[in-house]
């Protein structure tokens, strides 16, 4: 897993509450049997018009939002469907990081395992970045540290954030998990010997 | 509170607990992994690359549900992108010695209806999948849940997943429901109550005579959309109608080893005097039939109410959500729920396509005809259901209706197989989520129960079932 140390970038804002991971990967484009493919369908139904065009009122589709590498998002982002489609989709379009008042738990859980850090923060924080966001025209930056937990533009703004450490540290390093599970084989025998 | 006092939750989980890491979450070791073909192939491909095996092959079960066909069972199916997809997981289960529940088997079907009829969900037990409908599981008092892809390859390789210590909610539920009012309009109830985030982060437990009252197929309904409502799972502990469920099923304990199961099932309770993170109340007596009106499980009003107006919504967000969910519904606000017309019904899912649900719609459905211009579709949660309902004559029911009598699988519930929405078409639905797009682009599904759903298909119309049983 590439790691995640700090990032600076370039934010797009979708300022929807309960945005679901059908959303995100309509299930027409579930039927891969890879992990690639699902960028170009990002966000599929809401980004292209029937007739296959990009719709200019989507969020993403605005110029100023063609290099963003950071999505400030509603609460409860990633609600739904557990398929981690939603988040290779995110990762392959381009996004480290999710900023959102609250995330859905299988989604925050799959975001760990792809390297596409989500980051919550308090209802006053996420006011004030979609506020800077919107006064700044939508070419706005933020910079995601996560070994100092902290978010912050180049104006003053800047706050903490709380994440599990198990995953700060997993993120940090970029550590495969299941490399780090096998390591405690011996416990994982003995667990199955004492139950059998 | 006594010191050494738990609730169910925390019992299933300390009993799976294989080490606890240094950072704080733990190693669970899990009882029962269930896959199928949407969300496992690149975690079989992760296997071959890194040169992993299946740890523990024969805890491993797979089925084909997501995008299977339910009219034509050929194999290969019609579509190639979905027939590359059953393709790849027959191949995955050979290659990883994984049972396999295929088309042509009289077990198939939705993951979650197959697992606790054949006797393979049983209290106590971690089970996961790569679905978030997982949460159906713990209506047995299993703890059980959702993961993705990447876990899914996690516990294929370790049989055991990482996870950090949930928080714990009570949702009580007094009384009894009243005739016509069911498990799937308790929970639509409940979420409309506490929000599709409301339990985020927590296991909810569901207590309280409603609950108890509930057949092993209302709790599942129950447990099931708990995700829903953000939870990490459902659960209820095991009693009498639980037993009496397992009892028999062919992959359940058998003989004296039945009797020592259910022996040590009964401990799976929360102790008295446990304390939970979170506690909600609700009182069955005032809860009616209810119906979606928007595009997430929490738009929801009981089924005499109106579309509500989203002026009167509490923040700047919920208000911009209930409009657009609103215009893409296509409904103004004080529109009456009864009487909106609908086009299509859906009977199906992983939430009511149990023979329970088959019956209680056949009973609405019996000697009428639905409605000129409905399309209406029964798909039977598993083969299983389907054959059951056939020997009860529930299939001829329905055709003589004139519903669609389908094989199972997931079908409209996502719409991955062909049995999708047209864009604008209302459709009354069993399944357990209204997003925008879910059943086809631009469908509009409004959720409800089986009876509420088969009474509308009859009436071309939403109704009340409580005054169509005196109809």
């Amino acid at each position: 897993m590439t790691p995640f140390t700090r990032h600076a970038g370039r934010v797009a804002a979708l300022p929807r509450v309960n945005v679901d991971t059908d959303q995100i990967v309509p299930k027409q484009f579930l039927k891969r049997v890879e992990r690639s493919g699902f960028g170009p369908v990002l966000f599929h139904d809401w980004r292209y018009r029937g007739d296959g065009s990009p719709d200019p009122a989507f969020e993403l589709n605005r110029p100023e939002a063609a290099q963003a590498t950071l999505l400030l998002a509603g609460a409860n982002f990633g609600c739904g469907s557990s398929r981690e489609h939603a988040v290779w989709a995110l990762r392959e379009y381009g996004f480290r990081a999710v900023l959102a008042e609250s995330f859905a738990d299988i989604f925050r859980a799959n975001c760990y395992q792809n390297g596409l850090l989500p980051v919550s923060l308090g209802s006053n924080e996420m006011g004030e970045l979609f506020g800077r966001y919107a006064r700044a025209g939508g070419r706005y930056d933020l910079v995601v540290d996560l070994a100092a937990q902290t978010v912050r533009d180049e104006h003053g703004f800047r706050t903490g954030f709380a994440i599990d450490p198990y995953w700060r540290d997993m993120l940090l390093r970029g550590l495969d998990e299941i490399g780090r599970t096998l390591l405690e084989d011996q416990r994982i025998t003995a667990y199955e010997r004492s139950r059998a | 509170m006594s010191a050494c006092a738990r609730t169910l939750c925390e019992k299933v989980w300390d009993a799976h607990v294989v080490h606890r890491l240094p950072e704080g979450p733990e190693l669970l070791y899990v009882d029962l992994h269930l896959v199928h073909e949407v969300t496992s192939p690149q975690a079989f491909d992760g296997l071959r690359l890194a040169g992993r095996r299946v740890r523990r092959p024969e805890l491993t079960i797979a089925t084909v549900d997501h995008n299977v066909p339910t009219d034509d069972r050929a194999f290969p199916v019609a579509e190639p992108v979905s027939a590359r997809q059953l393709e790849a997981l027959a191949v995955n289960a050979r290659d990883f010695g994984i049972e396999l529940f295929d088309l042509t088997s009289p077990r198939q079907g939705i993951v979650h209806v197959i697992g606790p009829e054949l006797g393979l969900t049983q209290p106590g037990m971690l089970i996961v999948c790569g679905d978030s409908h997982t949460s159906t599981h713990g209506a047995f008092g299993a703890l059980a849940f959702g993961i993705g892809t990447s876990e899914v390859e996690h516990v294929l390789a370790t049989q055991c997943l990482v996870a950090s210590r949930p928080k714990t909610m009570e949702v009580r539920v007094d009384g009894a429901l009243g005739p016509g009012v069911t498990a799937k309009d308790l929970i639509l109830a409940l979420i409309g109550r506490i929000g599709t985030a409301g339990a985020t982060g927590h296991v909810i437990e569901y207590t309280g005579d409603a609950v108890r009252l509930l057949s092993m197929e209302g709790r599942m309904t129950v447990c099931n959309m708990s995700i829903e409502a953000g939870a990490r799972a459902g659960m209820i502990a095991p009693d009498e109608t639980t037993f009496a469920y397992l009892a028999g099923r062919p992959r359940a304990p058998d003989g004296a080893g039945f009797g020592r199961a259910v022996e040590r099932w009964r401990a799976l309770r929360t102790d008295d005097g446990a304390e939970f993170d979170a506690r909600v109340t609700l009182t069955a007596t005032t809860i009616a039939p209810q119906v979606t009106w928007g595009t997430s499980p929490g738009m929801v009003v009981e089924i005499t109410g109106r579309v509500p107006d989203p002026a009167d919504c509490a923040s700047a967000a919920e208000r911009q959500a209930a409009e657009r969910a609103l215009q893409y519904m296509n409904l103004r606000p004080g529109t009456p729920l009864e009487g909106l017309s609908i086009d299509r019904v859906f009977l199906g899912s992983c939430t009511n396509a149990r023979i329970e649900d088959l019956r209680s719609a056949a009973r609405v459905v019996r000697g009428r005809q639905v409605a000129s211009g409905v399309r209406a579709l029964v798909v039977p949660g598993s083969q299983q259901v389907k054959a059951q309902a056939e020997a009860e004559g529930l299939d001829r029911v329905f055709r003589a209706a004139g519903f669609e009598w389908r094989n199972s699988g997931c079908s409209m519930c996502l719409g991955m197989n062909p049995d999708v929405l047209a864009s604008g078409e209302r459709c009354a639905a069993t399944s357990n989520r209204n997003f925008e797009g879910r059943q086809g682009r631009g469908g509009r599904t409004h959720l409800m129960s089986p009876a509420m759903a088969a009474a509308a298909g009859i009436a071309g119309r939403l109704v009340d079932v409580r005054r169509w049983s005196a109809a």
